[in-house]
């Protein structure tokens, strides 16, 4: 297990930027990495508390999401001391998921839990979380899962841009020896054993209602307040922040938070646009948030911000809030049935990535992603166009490559849009298009105009299936 | 501090203005680059500052402050910069009454509250020292960001207060400078951010705003910025200067370059 020893305060290591030298003030930004000096590294710092590891950008601790796909779209891992909120999809059912994957996590990994919700027993939620799939019989699961996708072209090797199948694909399989980041059978429950082997704290709030409090009346909520409360006590009596220096093992704790800011909580904010309480949100955000940068923790929020009608608390929560992750689900919209997306259950949308302790962050340059939820894996992938015939959109995806134009930004949906900033792209963009027009009058599906970037409203190619692209059987060369 | 931005502005930290409101702007992408920038810019030009940082913890810009060779650490043990950390200090201030008010007090109000207690920090805060000691130049206040105030609960009028306070205070009676970071909802329809912008647009004499491409994400021009010198006092009879560049962020620095002059393009 994680054998930690306390760094010690008043080590004056000169190069270090551990935690301060007065008594409770452990933060959970530390510094970790080879110091140039070289001086005695003695004092073991926090990387060695089981299921988390230092990023490799700028130090900091991260705690695994859950899932592996989401681990690598955010740069590694969740911070910790750091929110990440999940813009709940129309009828809750992915981003539950979600949810549930971060619990999964936490008690595979040993961490101690602190689950709140409004809606159901924390109880129940933790009898339904999934399976873990352990590394021995989940590559051979794991196999069988992919062999039935695979159509039979696939596995025809690029002919002209055969370097680019040397590019490394998003990664969408169980790696065989990480201990960070696992990956679950969402159609069974964890075993009874695990779960009771592991520490938790459930927040239920229909019971808390009558107890009484001690903060006096502000202008948060009642549901907030007890939350708030009662997620301090655990901190501070377990020894999360520090208070308590006699505890040698260091741990995480992870809250998770169901669907702040519906009605259940008491918040009228999803309610109507001109609410009483419009401040409680937000202040319960910031008041979390000293919280977690205090601690030893990482907190996920689902939040149901597709209720909330008032825009500018959406921009408030997000700018309160580190992470942002949104998923859209197709269930019930008319994507459902749209070609397009037949193979996909919804995208999901990065909105937020916070630059800790640096003025750059890890940033994927795909921005159109999207989920599926097979039998036991859930993985997000680039938005790839459904199957259309012939080979020439290939060739504007490896332009996209050489050139590097700006994918679509957050709001818009997947579009091409030519940079006012880069010519050169531009030119070979028209090019492509005019070429090709012919083509596109073949397909019969009506599908819906956007104005620019008309060419790739069509249904493309599948482009990217497994990460392979189809062969080019045109003959445009690729321009220097 | 930023090489290339000090050229674009002009200055340098030996001979930095004095008495200027300085506002920080930005929209659709993340401007605390130039907080990092005015913060180890004004601890190079020994100047003493107050820095209300209500976002992000302490050891957050001192890690970035050290790429951009300013310790904080060290400035703050000589007493050159005073260090308000917003987060920590509201887990104290929510859940256990102080006995003196305390800067953030409003956190515990009910309704919506004013400013005063942080002012009084503040001007508590950059008082001249006595006799003797290392005499600072001209005090600085530095907030980041005053967007917050407006979700825990404050009023836009009561942050314009404050700003105006902490504006005689600083700016007049001492001939210090403020640089205040706001955001900017744009299409959000925030309608007490827009009256807190541009409120202090009107006051201020330098607005540096930080703004995403309009053509969407790029992985190798991060954004725009455009600087804005005005005269506040004076009438508008001669024109406002203006500027506009595009940026890319480093690991240690920004580089500026103008519109369509990108090097990954040349």
């Amino acid at each position: 297990m994680a054998a930690v020893a306390t760094c010690g305060t008043g080590a004056g290591s000169t190069g270090s930027i551990a935690a301060a030298a007065s008594k409770n003030n452990v933060t959970s930004f530390q510094r970790k990495g080879p110091r140039a000096s070289g001086t005695d590294s003695g004092c073991s710092r926090l990387v060695s508390i089981a299921g988390t590891r230092p990023s490799v950008r700028n130090g900091q601790l991260l705690v695994s999401t859950g899932l592996p796909a989401l681990d690598q779209l955010l740069g590694g891992g969740l911070a910790v001391g750091t929110v990440l909120l999940i813009e709940e999809d129309k009828y809750n059912i992915y981003s539950s998921l979600v949810f549930k994957y971060f619990l999964a996590e936490g008690i595979i990994n040993g961490h101690t839990l602190l689950v709140a919700s409004a809606k159901e027993d924390p109880a129940d939620i933790l009898q339904e979380l999934p399976a873990p799939l352990l590394d021995d019989n989940c590559k051979k699961d794991f196999d069988e899962d992919v062999c039935n996708d695979k159509t039979p072209d696939s596995n025809i090797k690029m002919k002209i841009a055969w370097r680019y199948q040397l590019l490394p694909k998003m990664e969408s399989g169980p790696v065989s020896s990480s201990r960070f980041g696992h990956y679950y059978d969402a159609s069974k429950r964890m075993p009874q054993e695990l779960i009771e082997a592991s520490k938790w704290h459930g927040f239920f709030f229909p019971e808390k209602l009558s107890s009484t409090l001690n903060i006096e009346s502000c202008s948060l909520t009642h549901g907030y307040r007890k939350l708030l409360q009662f997620i301090q006590n655990v901190i501070y009596e377990e020894g999360f922040d520090g208070s308590s220096p006699q505890k040698k093992q260091k741990n995480i704790l992870r809250i998770g938070i169901q669907s702040l800011g519906s009605p259940l909580w008491g918040d009228d904010i999803c309610c109507t646009e001109n609410c009483d309480n419009s401040h409680s949100l937000t202040k319960f955000l910031y008041v979390l948030r000293g919280l977690l940068r205090t601690s030893l923790s990482a907190c996920i929020i689902t939040m149901p911000t597709h209720l909330i009608q008032n825009k500018a608390v959406i921009a408030r929560v997000t700018n309160l809030s580190d992470t942002v992750v949104g998923l859209e689900s197709f269930i019930g919209s008319e994507r459902e049935t749209n070609p397009l997306y037949k193979d996909y259950h919804g995208l999901i949308h990065i909105r937020q990535i916070p630059r800790l302790n640096n003025l750059i962050y890890d940033v994927s340059d795909v921005k159109d992603l999207a989920f599926k939820l097979k039998r036991k894996l859930f993985t997000i992938e680039h938005f790839a166009w459904s199957h259309c015939s012939g080979g020439a959109f290939q060739v504007i995806a490896i332009i996209t490559r050489v050139t590097g134009l700006p994918v679509c930004n957050r709001t818009s949906p997947p579009t091409f849009q030519p940079p006012s900033h880069l010519t050169h792209g531009t030119q070979v963009l028209h090019l492509a298009a005019t070429a090709f027009a012919s083509r596109l009058v073949r397909h019969s599906e009506p599908l819906k105009q956007t104005g620019s970037g008309r060419i790739l409203q069509a249904a493309g190619p599948r482009l990217w299936h497994d990460g392979r692209r189809q062969e080019a059987p045109g003959l445009l060369a690729i321009p220097p | 501090m930023f090489p290339e931005l000090n050229n674009l502005l002009n200055t340098t930290p030996d001979r930095a203005e004095q008495g200027k409101l300085t506002l920080l702007c930005d929209a659709k992408t993340d401007g605390s680059f130039l907080v990092h920038h005015f913060l180890s810019f004004y601890l190079k030009a020994n100047c003493k500052v107050c820095f209300v940082a209500l976002i992000q913890s302490f050891s957050h810009y001192n890690i970035v402050g050290q790429k951009l060779g300013v310790s904080l650490t060290a400035a703050r043990e000589c007493g050159q910069l005073v260090f308000l950390e917003g987060l920590k200090s509201s887990v104290d201030v929510f859940f256990r009454a102080q006995a003196a008010p305390h800067p953030l007090q409003f956190l515990r109000e009910a309704d919506a509250g004013n400013l005063q207690p942080l002012y009084e920090f503040v001007r508590e805060a950059l008082k001249p020292v006595g006799d003797g000691q290392a005499a600072w130049r001209c005090p600085v206040l530095l907030v980041d960001d005053l967007s917050v105030l407006l979700s825990l609960g404050l009023g836009a009028v009561a942050v314009l207060d404050f700003v105006h306070y902490c504006r005689v205070a600083v700016c007049w009676e001492r001939k210090g400078n403020i640089v205040a970071l706001v955001h900017d909802s744009g299409d959000a329809e925030d309608e007490e951010n827009d009256i807190l912008l541009n409120g202090l647009s009107h006051q201020s004499h330098l607005i540096l705003r930080a703004e995403g491409l309009a053509t969407g994400f790029c992985r190798d021009v991060h954004g725009q910025l455009r600087v804005l010198w005005r005269t506040p006092s004076q009438p508008a009879a001669q024109r406002d200067r203006s500027l506009t560049y595009q940026y890319k962020i480093q690991d240690k620095s920004v580089s500026f370059f103008a519109k369509g002059m990108s090097p990954a393009v040349l």
